[in-house]
């Protein structure tokens, strides 16, 4: 099981194979498979894992090592900053809920109520534009190829295009016949950027969710025709429950992606704004006034943040395919449940 | 079961990702003691992105005249945050890839505090011919730490056909004389739905930089001499109004709190403008637009007579981590020259901080706004030059557009404002 599990991840590097070929025979024997095999694994896994250990785990640790330190200070006297940073345990961490805390829990929940909302809207969106794609019509290549378009546009990009449009006498202005400042403070900077977030990334969605209409098998489509489902019928007992693995992944990468955001309202709304601040905004305005202690201390915190929901998702995706099998199997299945 | 594995993986990698973008690490000592500029060879020259393409050739001539010392150009991104992080970047590892940076006048205190930059021996460089202002942004704690390359300041944009035609033949000296002109030139008909004023009030560093115009402009300051904040006073309070009354009866645009400088630049072309605080760069920019020979610039106004204006500008500093530093002061001599200076200002229009260039008959032939320039320059106050300049523009720029908004009352906004920077300072 673990075997199959790492090949994927090793083929291509070919270092493996030339490693102990001693231990590779005696591996092979399938007899004594299981502690053999193991050890084979770790053999074929390791490249992989040094690999992790140099880019993920060490900058990690660095990273909570670092958030232990503070900023280092200012010697009145001779008018340097002194060598060393001081030492300060973990009260990086616990300023979070003190005066000073109040930056950060705006950050919070800019990123948190982001986060809900634009993959909220992005998956009902995403999940429309998948529905279209995947009809046969003339020019649907046109039309697939149009709707990808914002997801291929880099975001540091769509940022300015939508600044250009939600400039004070900008297209967005013209349309809604008001003149909304839509770059100054308030709630108005925070729907301009899940404009311009959803914009850009319910395709992507989308694109997921296609991939995963394709698999669907068109006999479970005839089926519930020949049994008088409508079409809404059909799209929640079909093609919502077999698309549904496909459509968690999207969502999963998008919550992630959309709790790290950064780029879009630094260049759309700018640096230094309360109304679309977040965390990793704000670690890295610390990181730039030269405070890492508390820089690393918001990324350690948004680290944990975004691996408690990856983590819950895993477990949500996991229970989910637990048990299937496979999802042309379920599928069948859930035909099954359709047609009795 | 290989699915469930991937998407964890995934989620692992993607939250590694996060932080190995986030986390950097610090620490490190610096060396103490009188830097000795010792040591020549080849050097690295550390500069914003040269959009002007007259960097190169200036470096052409030095590397023809000295074969072994050749330098070599670095550009970092347009942007000048991104330029001085990786500046910082480069000081906080050691490394000896920058020899020679140049500067944003605003950071020469912190990259001095932290021992990024090495104190110059102030003899070998002609400060005294540079105009004051400009040599005072290249100190921290009396020495000096960097040598003036370019400068910068503030100039009054005003549309000369309408002020003409209205009957005021002067640009006003003071604000009050500014809506005076406003008022007038509002009633012809050719102004109608036009602004009076406007400068830049989006929340980023312009509006630190106009803010502190408009104290210094109203006799108040910022900071004292030593970077003490000293901003709860009634004149600074009086420069802040100034920009809150103009807002609260449309004299500035509302909109204007959206603008930076490319913003304001549109509007005043495409005649929506009377009176615009820029840069000199728009100078030629606007000659070629709408309002063509229809503007004229002048000295910032302030509140009774000529106001202040902040300074903008390059210093060039020899990175303390780098080696070759005989070379390297040879190169900063060369670049911050009187010839080469009037050169760059020929090619790229940059403001020397020479004062005779401004006199230049020449130069002003090419740039007529140069003698307005210079007042500018001359009676410029430099933003607070404090170590956590970061800290203290933030503070600034909250402060001052929450005033602007109108969500907190000018007074309060200083009182604030004078908390914020004796906390930053205190840090």
């Amino acid at each position: 099981m673990t075997q199959t599990d790492a090949s994927p991840e090793t083929t291509g590097e070919g270092r493996p194979r030339t490693t102990g070929s001693p231990a590779g025979v005696r591996t092979r024997r399938p007899d004594r498979a299981t502690a053999g095999a193991g050890r084979l694994a770790a053999l074929l896994v390791s490249p992989t894992l040094l690999v992790l250990t140099v880019v993920v785990l060490y900058p990690t640790l660095m990273a909570l090592k670092e958030s232990l330190y503070g900023p280092k200070g200012l010697d009145p006297a001779t008018g340097f900053i002194s060598d060393t940073e001081p030492f300060v345990g973990l009260r990086n961490y616990a300023e979070i809920f003190g005066e000073a805390g109040a930056r950060f829990w705006n950050a919070f929940w800019n990123t948190t109520f982001f986060t809900v909302v634009t993959v909220g809207l992005e998956t009902v969106t995403g999940v429309a534009m998948a529905l279209i794609m995947h009809r046969a019509f003339r020019g649907r290549a046109l039309v697939r190829a149009g709707i990808l378009v914002p997801w291929a546009v880099p975001t540091a990009i769509s940022g300015l295009l939508w600044r250009w449009i939600f400039n004070s006498d900008g297209v967005a202005n013209a349309l809604l016949g008001q003149q909304i400042l839509w770059t100054t403070e308030g709630f108005h900077a925070k729907a301009a950027v899940i404009v311009a977030e959803v914009w850009k990334t319910a395709p992507f969605i989308g694109l997921l969710v296609l991939a995963g209409l394709q698999v669907i098998p068109k006999e479970v489509y005839e089926a519930a025709r020949m049994d008088g489902a409508r079409p809404v019928r059909q799209f929640w007992h079909i093609t919502l429950p077999l698309v549904k693995p496909a459509l968690l992944v999207a969502v999963l990468f998008r919550c992630m992606d959309a709790l790290r955001m950064f780029d879009l309202p630094y260049i759309l709304v700018g640096a230094q704004k309360h109304s679309v601040e977040t965390l990793s905004m704000l670690a890295q305005n610390e990181a730039a006034n030269v405070r890492f202690g508390p820089a690393s201390a918001y990324a350690v915190i948004l680290f944990l943040y975004v691996f408690l929901i990856a983590l819950a998702f895993v477990r949500l995706l996991g229970t989910d395919l637990v048990g299937g099998g496979g999802r042309g199997r379920r599928g069948f299945l859930r035909r099954g449940e359709v047609t009795a | 079961m290989t699915t469930r594995t991937t998407t964890r993986a995934a989620a692992l990698a993607a939250t590694g990702l996060l932080l190995s973008a986030c986390g950097s690490p610090g620490g490190g000592s610096g060396q103490a003691g009188a830097p000795s500029f010792e040591g020549r060879g080849p050097i690295t020259y550390v500069a914003g992105k040269d959009t002007t393409g007259t960097v190169q050739p200036m470096l052409d001539r030095w590397n023809k005249a000295h074969p072994k010392e050749k330098v070599t150009f670095i550009q970092l991104p347009t942007d000048a945050d991104a330029q001085r992080q990786q500046m910082i970047q480069n000081a906080e590892t050691k490394s000896d890839a920058y020899t020679v940076l140049s500067l944003d006048v605003v950071w020469t205190s912190e990259f001095a505090a932290h021992q990024w930059i090495d104190e110059l021996p102030g003899k070998r460089f002609p400060m005294g011919k540079m105009l004051k202002p400009v040599v005072e942004t290249s100190k921290y704690r009396g020495g000096l730490y960097a040598v003036p390359s370019s400068s910068d300041g503030g100039m009054l944009y005003y549309r000369s056909d309408l002020l003409k035609k209205a009957g005021v033949a002067q640009p006003p000296v003071s604000w009050a004389e500014m809506t005076d002109a406003c008022a007038k030139v509002k009633r012809l008909p050719e102004a109608k739905g036009m602004s009076c004023y406007a400068g830049q009030f989006q929340k980023y560093e312009g509006l630190t930089v106009n803010f502190a115009e408009a104290v210094h402009s109203a006799g108040g300051r910022v900071t004292d001499a030593n970077g003490r904040p000293d901003v709860d006073t009634p004149e600074a309070r009086k420069g802040l109004d100034f920009l809150v009354d103009s807002f609260k009866d449309r004299t500035i645009p509302k909109e204007a709190i959206t603008y930076q400088e490319e913003d304001g630049r549109q509007a005043f072309q495409s005649g929506k403008l009377v009176f615009l605080r820029n840069w000199p760069y728009m100078y030629s920019l606007a000659q070629k637009s709408g309002v063509k020979g229809k503007f004229a610039v002048a000295p910032l106004p302030g509140l009774n007579g000529p106001g202040s204006s902040s300074l903008g500008g390059h210093n060039m500093a020899v990175s303390s981590s780098a080696k070759n530093k005989a070379t390297a002061l040879d190169f900063i001599e060369f670049m911050t020259s009187e010839e080469n200076t009037a050169t760059f200002l020929r090619d790229a229009s940059l403001a020397p901080p020479y004062a005779a260039l401004y006199d230049d008959e020449a130069l002003i032939e090419q740039y007529p706004y140069l003698p307005v320039l210079k007042e500018s320059v001359l009676r410029a106050v430099p933003r607070p030059r404090v170590v956590p300049y970061g800290d203290v523009t933030a503070a600034v720029q909250r402060e001052a557009y929450a005033a602007l908004t109108g969500e907190k009352s000018s007074a309060q906004a200083l009182k604030d404002l004078r908390k914020a920077l004796r906390k930053t300072a205190a840090e």
